[in-house]
């Protein structure tokens, strides 16, 4: 037995899924970038399908051009953390945007999303204060909560009536209690039934966290998230994004209406123990931020492309999540299979997302597409086409709707 | 009726035997990980439904000393 014996049975499994699989769905290497939708891989002209660029703004030209003249300006790193000596007035100036952007008090940018959720489920929940976590919350929400030393209770997913009744068990327990959810889940991109959580948080006397990491940008007239577009935005005491989705960058954010908010930049570990974002990310960030507020016709054509390829799905007789989202996937049955479509839409000419247990909902594996902008309504026909040529090929039984 | 980590034991053998999966031999002793073949997100589920049954909720950082079924009925009886 030596340290790596405890890895052997994962070793068995990345054998088992590359024995299905010509390619790796987890080192795919995209050689060059054409445009947000087409790259190179393996030498070949491939259809991006999977990658989180909502509205494309990773190859926003504005934003390039500002990355560009503030790496020359202000250089390509800050060398520090947010506390120490990394955080520049453009940092403050970003901050000042997103604030102003969600009408709320205070913005923390965090260097990525991932610490941005870690950053404040780990902080705001302390040791004697109780957690609810939706079953279906990212890892970095799972992460944090794992962090902060309160403890984690569990509720089903989307359930607001589970939840309910798990706050219900321990009302007479001293203790803040923090509720976590999302706008848009990852995996299936299903969408909370936020009026109703808020319902329920207002009755428990609950606070509310949203991660709107696939919501912001996309949802709400202004693009404020799902808690935009369902008109609760008053009710939730937290929102947490990322910039490396429709913002097409990287790093987090957390905003809130609280006065007491500052303090938790001296807190917040996540926050504190890291270098800041180099000076272009933050250039590339707020141009791209400008462009959500000031095209609006950009999250509209989303919406057009992802209902376009959720009915097409369905029409083709695909098991898919049950909502519009810029995240659509195909259900599966079993892990060989998953491999072997992934792999061979690929093969095709689509490079999509291949999502397994134990990250997806009920143990069944995804073939998982993120839907932009910027797709061409041939390009959505066309992945639509090699979906059902793979099966057709692979064996996977459609049920026609 | 006293609740016992012997009478949660059984009432989680009888739910985890509801899944065809799970082998047939398990025993209080039976490893939750190991013998069961659950991973970290089957393991959570299976408390959800436990808690459920018993009405009570395990916060998940009980969990962290759990290997055995007993010891995860002993945790509940704790919390009862």
């Amino acid at each position: 037995m030596d340290i790596f014996t405890k890895f052997e049975p994962l070793d068995n499994k990345i054998d088992i899924l590359l024995s299905n699989s010509k390619h790796n769905p987890f080192g795919t290497v995209i050689d060059t970038i054409i445009s947000p939708t087409v790259g190179i891989i393996n030498g070949k002209e491939t259809l991006l399908f999977g990658t989180n660029n909502y509205l494309g703004l990773s190859q926003s030209e504005p934003a390039k051009q500002a990355a560009s003249h503030a790496a020359i300006r202000y250089g390509v790193g800050t060398t520090g953390s947010r506390i120490a000596n990394g955080s520049y007035s453009q940092h403050q100036s970003l901050e000042d945007e997103i604030k102003n952007f969600f009408h709320k008090r205070s913005c923390m940018v965090f260097s990525t999303g991932y610490q941005a959720t870690l950053g404040m489920v780990s902080t705001l929940a302390g040791k004697d204060d109780f957690l609810f976590l939706d079953a279906d919350c990212h890892a970095s929400i799972y992460d944090g909560s794992r962090m902060s030393q309160a403890q984690i209770i569990r509720f089903r997913h989307n359930d607001p009536d589970d939840l309910r009744k798990r706050l219900r068990r321990v009302k007479n327990i001293k203790g803040v209690k923090l509720v976590v959810v999302e706008g848009v889940y990852s995996m299936l991109g299903d969408i909370i039934p936020l009026k109703e959580f808020v319902d329920v948080k207002k009755e428990e006397n609950a606070y509310l966290m949203i991660d709107e990491a696939h919501s912001f940008g996309i949802f709400g007239d202004h693009g404020r998230g799902i808690a935009e577009k369902e008109n609760v935005e008053q009710d939730i005491d937290f929102v947490v994004g990322t910039f490396s989705k429709s913002l097409g960058t990287v790093g987090g954010f957390c905003v809130s209406d609280y006065p007491q908010f500052e303090t938790l930049r001296y807190c917040t570990r996540p926050y504190m123990f890291t270098a800041s974002l180099p000076p272009e990310v933050i250039a590339a960030t707020r141009e791209n931020l400008n462009i959500i507020q000031n095209q609006p016709k950009l999250r509209h054509k989303l919406t057009a492309n992802a209902s376009r390829f959720y009915h097409a799905l369905q029409q083709e007789g695909f098991q898919t999540g049950p909502d519009i989202s810029p995240v659509i996937s195909v259900i599966l049955d079993d892990v060989a299979q998953a491999a072997q479509f992934w792999d061979k839409v690929l093969e095709l000419g689509a490079y999509v997302n291949l999502s397994l247990p134990p990250a997806t909902p009920d143990h069944r594996p995804l073939l998982r597409a993120s839907i932009a902008a910027t797709h061409e309504n041939d390009q959505i026909d066309k992945l639509v086409s090699i979906y059902v040529q793979s099966a057709k090929e692979i064996g996977i039984p459609l049920g026609r709707n | 009726m006293t609740t016992t980590a012997e009478s949660v034991s059984k009432i989680i053998i009888e739910t985890l035997l509801e899944n065809p999966r799970v082998p047939r031999n398990i025993s209080p002793e039976s490893k939750i990980i190991e013998d069961l073949e659950f991973d970290s997100l089957a393991v959570m589920n299976f408390v959800m439904e436990i808690e459920d049954k018993l009405d009570v909720s395990v916060p998940l950082d009980h969990l962290t000393d759990v290997r055995t079924i007993h010891d995860l009925a002993e945790a509940i009886v704790s919390l009862k």
